[in-house]
């Protein structure tokens, strides 16, 4: 409600003060394609970087940020700029590909287990908390290496253990929506599970799983980096943030901060726009938040 | 009537803005020209359909409007005007709504407990006495105290629900849909409490969509279509063949009455924003003119009551 | 045709009945009431009739079968609150073309607009979304119609619509209905016989 009552008077007046400049929507969107443009941005950088553009050059060997290397050169003088766009987009892709099939399995189950009943149910519960109960770093690096370790064991690791709590939102979103009148009454006109499922429940399920997606891609992205930190993840030779940060763990002493600084700052950034563009989304989608101011 | 109301709403609107297609919004003017007058020992009924606006208004003096509802109009409590933070202070003191669901009570606590809290003040053991001489007086078994929302039937939670407000000191009390669900006994003995509650000095405002109920309780009956006070009348207007009342859209909602004709006016209520420019009530007026077409009459008094309506005698 | 009901007992918790061994029967073209104060299990009888809750003991049949848990239900129940009755992503054509598509004369003499058809639930008022409801359940499949407070939350004009349509259907495909209901006037005006649960 608005802060004081409006005469009519004022409200024939001024139709146009009284609503405000910019609404829910306009923000979100404002937000979201402001992120999204960021996003894309970083991605065909690091996919127009080539390879030898990262090229050793000891003439410029551990410099500070500077105008010609903004993000200062490592040990070897590669620019730290480009390794990090490299690093970011190659986490980008990792972010993506592990959310994305969290999702899937989170649908796929979360749809199936309800739908199913009994045992069903009771098993994905089960794997549920299975899941939970086991720190997730621990997981995914044992996952990582059963998978052969390197970007495929990475992906596992971290997909393999993200679709938990999406499962949970998507089961009790399904559960509510089957005890609903609206799927009684289809029932009762004959409609199939199939039908149902279709048509009643995955208009509701698919806004949920977009903003799950979306709210799952940092936790991976932070994920992959801290087990690649830990030499569990990808590669020593792929130009991932988490093998920038654990190699320049021997140089910190030395005073060269922006080895790890600058690389983290913007894996930081990334995973917090990503997480911001998530909760606009689920603003919008989410009825009962989309007038809030 | 020239005592001063406690509380009245002169020409009162609510609009939505709502969004359409991506990011182009239209103003929805759901409440468009509503008054109502409350006074003190006397109970005001608010007829209406679904849709036109009543449950907007209990909103309103509640200061319970979404987001992004903008109100326009005139508001006074005791004879001065009032505005949205005036509303907020007054709601749960001096205003209070009996709700119409059970969701309106915490599913895990018992709701004897939870009557228990609207009484201000004395010991705990005072505080159950009272709690139970209420729940008695509803017909309400002593053990109800120890139930769980859940347990209850519709009509034993309205009675809950009731017991909650009446035991407050709010000197304004909003009822919206207090009878549905009712057999006929607790609907008379909701109704004789609703009375009794007036003759103790509370404004009643009963928001209802049931004629018949409105006839059986109240003083003064508004009624609401598509956003507008039609018609205010006194009850008695309401009574014989219904010729004492002004507004043709009251004479049909009489009509239609199962014990009466039972014969429903043709056509349907205008939506919110298709509201037609002239008279709400054109479309479906048997005694429309010309002029009611291009221009919506304004509210005026006749023989005691006030009507919208240029053409009411 | 005939709907019954036999020895009826339903309990939501055990030692609590709110129906013991009660009977029921209704024919086809007949307009039964079913009245009684709240509590008395008027609303569980009418869900058990349309197999929306099995109960503990005895059996609902149609002229002596059991009712398979597939397929159309020839017992279409309605319920008080159209709001919960349909679902919110939907619009309102979809939501009425559900079961079956009713003919053109229906849909205009239950008083739905062509306006509404294209509008989502949640713009329409409960009076309006009652006669999609009510419309959407009257397909010439179903035998029985169980109206559980079908038209408490509205006001008099729109009950008499819905009402008054819903009888006309009625004696066109002879369809049995079940009013139940508190309203006395109501049950008067519909009913050929009037059941009171409370003995």
């Amino acid at each position: 409600m608005s802060s004081e009552l409006k005469t009519e008077k004022d409200f024939k007046k001024a139709p146009g003060r009284l609503r405000p400049v910019r609404g829910t929507r306009e923000q979100a969107i404002l937000h979201i394609s402001l992120f999204l443009l960021i996003l894309a941005g970083i991605m065909i950088a690091g996919s127009r970087i080539p390879s030898g553009s990262i090229y050793v050059d000891l003439e410029q060997i551990s410099q500070p940020p500077s105008l010609k290397h903004l993000f200062g050169t490592d040990w070897v003088g590669r620019d730290m700029l480009t390794r990090t766009m490299k690093g970011l987009s190659l986490s980008i892709w990792v972010g993506i590909i592990c959310s994305l099939a969290s999702t899937l399995t989170a649908a796929l189950f979360g749809i199936l287990a309800p739908t199913l009943g009994g045992r069903a149910d009771a098993l994905v519960s089960w794997l549920v908390d299975l899941t939970l109960s086991v720190p997730h770093t621990i997981l995914i690096i044992l996952i990582s290496i059963a998978c052969g370790g390197g970007f495929r064991g990475i992906v596992a690791g971290v997909a393999a253990t993200h679709w938990t709590s999406l499962t949970r939102v998507i089961r009790a979103e399904v559960l509510r929506i089957n005890t609903s009148e609206y799927v009684r009454a289809s029932r009762q006109f004959g409609k199939s599970r199939r039908y149902i499922a279709r048509n009643h429940l995955l208009p509701h399920v698919i806004p949920q799983m977009v903003v799950g997606t979306v709210l799952v891609f940092p936790h991976a992205i932070l994920h992959e980096a801290s087990i690649t930190f830990l030499g569990f993840g990808l590669p020593p030779h792929e130009p991932a943030i988490g093998v920038i940060l654990s190699e320049s763990m021997k140089y910190l002493t030395s005073g060269q901060w922006w080895l790890a600084f600058f690389p983290g700052l913007c894996l930081i950034m990334v995973s917090v726009m990503v997480s911001a563009l998530g909760r606009s989304l689920e603003r919008i989608l989410n009825p009962a938040t989309a007038y809030k101011k | 009537m020239n005592e001063m109301p406690v509380f009245q709403v002169r020409d009162f609107g609510v609009s939505f803005s709502q969004y359409e297609n991506g990011v182009t919004r239209r103003e929805l003017h759901v409440i468009t020209n509503l008054d109502i007058e409350l006074y003190e020992g006397k109970i005001l009924a608010v007829v209406g359909s679904s849709g036109s606006g009543k449950s907007l208004l209990a909103h309103a003096i509640l200061g319970i409007l979404p987001d992004n509802a903008v109100v326009y109009g005139r508001m006074e409590y005791r004879g001065s005007r009032i505005g949205a933070e005036q509303i907020r202070a007054l709601r749960g003191r001096k205003i209070g709504l009996i709700p119409q669901s059970v969701n309106y009570l915490d599913p895990l606590e018992k709701v004897g407990h939870q009557i228990e809290r609207s009484v201000r003040g004395g010991k705990k053991k005072e505080k159950k006495k009272k709690v139970l001489e209420m729940m008695e007086r509803y017909g309400l078994e002593a053990g109800v105290y120890d139930y769980y929302p859940h347990q209850l039937s519709g009509g034993m939670a309205r009675k809950v629900l009731l017991s909650i407000a009446l035991l407050s000191d709010c000197d304004i009390l909003i009822a919206d849909e207090p009878t549905p669900g009712l057999d006929e006994g607790s609907l008379r003995e909701v109704l004789k409490d609703f009375r009794q509650a007036a003759d103790e000095g509370k404004a009643l405002l009963m928001i209802t969509h049931d004629i018949q109920a409105a006839c059986a309780v109240a003083d003064r009956i508004a009624v609401f279509y598509a956003g507008s006070t039609l018609e205010t009348a006194d009850v008695s207007d309401f009574g014989g063949d219904g010729s004492l009342l002004r507004h043709p859209y009251s004479r049909a909602l009489l009509r239609a009455m199962p014990d009466r004709e039972f014969i429903p006016a043709a056509g349907n209520q205008p939506l919110p924003g298709n509201l037609p420019e002239g008279c709400l009530y054109y479309d479906r007026c048997p005694e429309r003119r010309v002029n009611c077409k291009a221009l919506r009459p304004g509210s005026r008094a006749l023989r005691g009551g006030r009507v919208r309506c240029d053409y009411a005698t | 045709m005939r709907l019954e009901a036999k020895d009826i007992c339903y309990a939501y918790q055990k030692g609590r009945p709110v129906l013991s061994h009660v009977n029921f029967g209704i024919e086809s073209g007949e307009a039964v009431g079913l009245t009684a104060p709240s509590g008395y299990g008027k609303s569980t009888l009418g869900k058990i009739l349309a197999g929306y809750l099995t109960p503990q003991s005895g059996t609902v049949s149609i002229d002596g079968k059991t009712r398979e848990d597939t397929g159309y239900n020839p017992v279409q129940l309605i319920f008080q609150h159209p709001e919960k009755a349909v679902n919110p992503r939907w619009k309102m054509k979809r939501i009425l073309n559900e079961a079956w598509n009713p003919p053109e004369e229906m849909i205009r003499s239950m008083g739905i607009e062509q306006d509404w058809m294209n509008r989502w639930p949640s713009e329409l008022s409960g009076g309006e979304l009652q006669r999609f409801c009510v419309l959407r359940a009257l397909s010439p499949r179903t035998r029985f119609l169980i109206a559980d407070e079908m038209t408490t939350m509205l006001d008099m004009i729109t009950q008499a619509q819905i009402w008054n349509e819903v009888r006309k259907h009625a004696e066109r495909e002879n369809m049995g209905i079940v009013v139940i209901s508190h309203e006395k006037h109501l049950l008067e005006r519909l009913c050929g016989r009037i059941v009171r649960l409370d003995g």
